[in-house]
């Protein structure tokens, strides 16, 4: 069965019915369909969750499930797939009780919202995925701004780029790290903080 | 069961490990210990995806660098940007600190450097000068006199009154005068590009005087004649892009950064459709990566792509409004 709900004809030819998936296999559906998701996963966990501090861990443990099940099968809505396992995952915290239950009892309501939405941010970063990556840079402090952009747009050495920064060497991996992870926050889950009740 | 790891540590680590590989030296062992980090989780290995990613789309700023409309709309938008390619362009590029690793033999005190397709290299001359090898390049050197029997090298010489130093390239000759330039050798034509100081060409069979070059001068020889244009600073910067791996692009025809891009990769890039190749394009672009120029090429120019074997094909402009997906 290769039906899906969306339809990226690219995605076909990874699909074999039921086979097993390998990890890049997978690794390219989760980039592709998952990620997109992420800002409207982290509105739905935040949403739904008292405890902003929590909030990193869930969405990866929500990623760590939507992957382990690709690797058995890619699901046929990613979209759906990713909220139930979402839904889920917050259950199973309230039924264990080592944390703060579910904050509103509308959380079903908001999955439904959620996943029926039409994901118009996913269509909106494939088209315009450049004017997206520009956004996310600018809004990145200026240090962070700098390495990926001396990097990636000069293509500078390490040496090269802690010369320019006027850092040491053996730290420029560092910095880029750094960079990378605010950035990739603010290509993907960059959510904003005014969803919480007081 | 034991407590599971903070996602923040994760990926903290698997941000240190994508920029460990993309600029520490990274041999086999780091290879398998990353191998072993995202095999012990497949926490670590979601947050690895993640943010490999991330960084894989940020491959879309080589388009940036030009003078072309994606540019001038961030210059409006941004001020902080514009200051920043500024400061960039303004910049002189630093010597690479690189051992003299090409391949080189030693014949009756002549010493012949080579590099690969995609190589680069630096040598250090006895004398101190030092010489920079472009991809698929042959150099003999004896004492102060050089032979580039094909491709392209960027010289700084240590000047010496008394010995001046000689470059041969296709019967002509570059005579040093205090001076840093770069010299490439194309299939009927050598073109010496000068960056410092002073230097003397002389093209084979000619029967003029030669010419001496200073700063920003391109000569182009070929058999019986010589030109002499001036270029921007700008321009010789650009083109010695390819000391830190980049191919730069001002206005550039596809056809042309096409070949260009064929000199330094084993995969050729195609330009089969006529109108295609005269199409131009800017940009600064790792010149060995010809995916990620033509992927950077079809979306700017709304081309037609397949691949034949290790070849990428451009077979024309889409017939489509442009939804070809990467």
């Amino acid at each position: 069965m290769v039906d899906r709900s969306d339809n990226h004809r690219e995605g076909a030819s990874l699909r074999a019915a039921g086979a097993e998936m390998t990890a890049p296999e997978v690794d390219l559906w989760f980039a592709r369909e998952v990620l997109p998701l992420e800002s409207v996963l982290m509105q739905f966990l935040q949403h739904n969750w008292r405890n902003a501090s929590d909030i990193s861990d869930l969405r990866q443990e929500v990623y760590v499930r939507v992957y382990e099940a690709a690797l058995e099968r890619i699901p046929d809505r990613p979209k759906q797939f990713v909220f139930a396992t979402a839904r889920n995952l917050l259950i199973d915290r309230v039924r264990q009780g080592n944390v703060v239950p579910i904050e509103a009892a509308s959380d079903l309501e908001a999955l439904e919202i959620a996943a029926d939405a039409p994901g118009p941010e996913h269509i909106a970063i494939a088209r315009d995925d450049l004017r997206h990556l520009q956004s996310a840079i600018d809004r990145l402090p200026p240090r962070a701004r700098e390495v990926i952009l001396l990097r990636r747009i000069h293509g500078l050495s390490r040496n090269e780029i802690a010369q320019r920064m006027g850092v040491a060497e053996g730290t420029v991996s560092q910095h880029l790290a750094y960079a990378l992870r605010l950035l990739t926050d603010a290509l993907y889950g960059e959510f904003p903080d005014v969803r919480r009740k007081p | 069961m034991t407590a599971p790891e903070r996602a923040t540590d994760i990926e903290t680590q698997a941000a240190e490990w994508i920029g460990r590989r993309e600029l520490d030296n990274w041999g086999e062992d780091d290879n398998r210990a990353l191998k072993a980090w995202l095999d012990a989780s497949l926490a670590h290995r979601v947050a690895f995806v993640r943010l490999e990613t991330g960084w894989k789309r940020t491959e879309r700023l080589a388009a940036f660098r030009t003078p072309m409309r994606e540019q001038q709309r961030i210059e409006h938008a941004k001020p902080g940007w514009t200051l920043l390619f500024r400061a960039i362009a303004a910049t002189a590029v630093i010597a690479v600190v690189a051992a003299a690793a090409a391949t080189y033999m030693v014949r009756d005190n002549t010493r012949e450097f080579s590099t690969p397709i995609g190589g680069h290299e630096v040598i250090t001359l006895t004398d101190g000068s030092s010489v920079e090898l472009n991809t698929d390049t042959v150099l003999r050197t004896r004492g102060r006199f050089a032979e580039l029997v094909k491709g392209e090298a960027y010289f700084q010489i240590k000047h010496d009154a008394q010995h001046p130093f000689i470059v041969k390239a296709g019967g002509h000759s570059v005579t040093d005068l205090g001076t840093a330039f770069i010299v490439r050798n194309d299939p009927n034509k050598l073109t010496v590009r000068l960056v410092e100081g002073r230097a003397r060409i002389d093209a084979a069979n000619d029967k003029g005087q030669g010419a001496v070059l200073t700063p920003g001068d391109v000569a182009v020889a070929s058999q019986g004649a010589l030109s002499v244009r001036k270029a921007s600073v700008q321009q010789l910067e650009d083109n010695l892009g390819w000391r830190r791996g980049v191919l730069v692009f001002d206005r550039t025809t596809l056809g042309e950064a096409a070949a260009e891009f064929n000199r330094y990769n084993r995969e050729k890039l195609v330009i089969a459709d006529p109108a295609a190749a005269r199409l131009t394009i800017g940009g600064t672009f790792p010149s060995g990566n010809v995916a990620l120029f033509s992927r950077v090429a079809q979306a700017a120019l709304n081309l037609h792509l397949e691949t034949r074997g290790a070849d990428i094909v451009i077979t024309g402009p889409t017939k489509t409004s442009a939804k070809t997906s990467e």
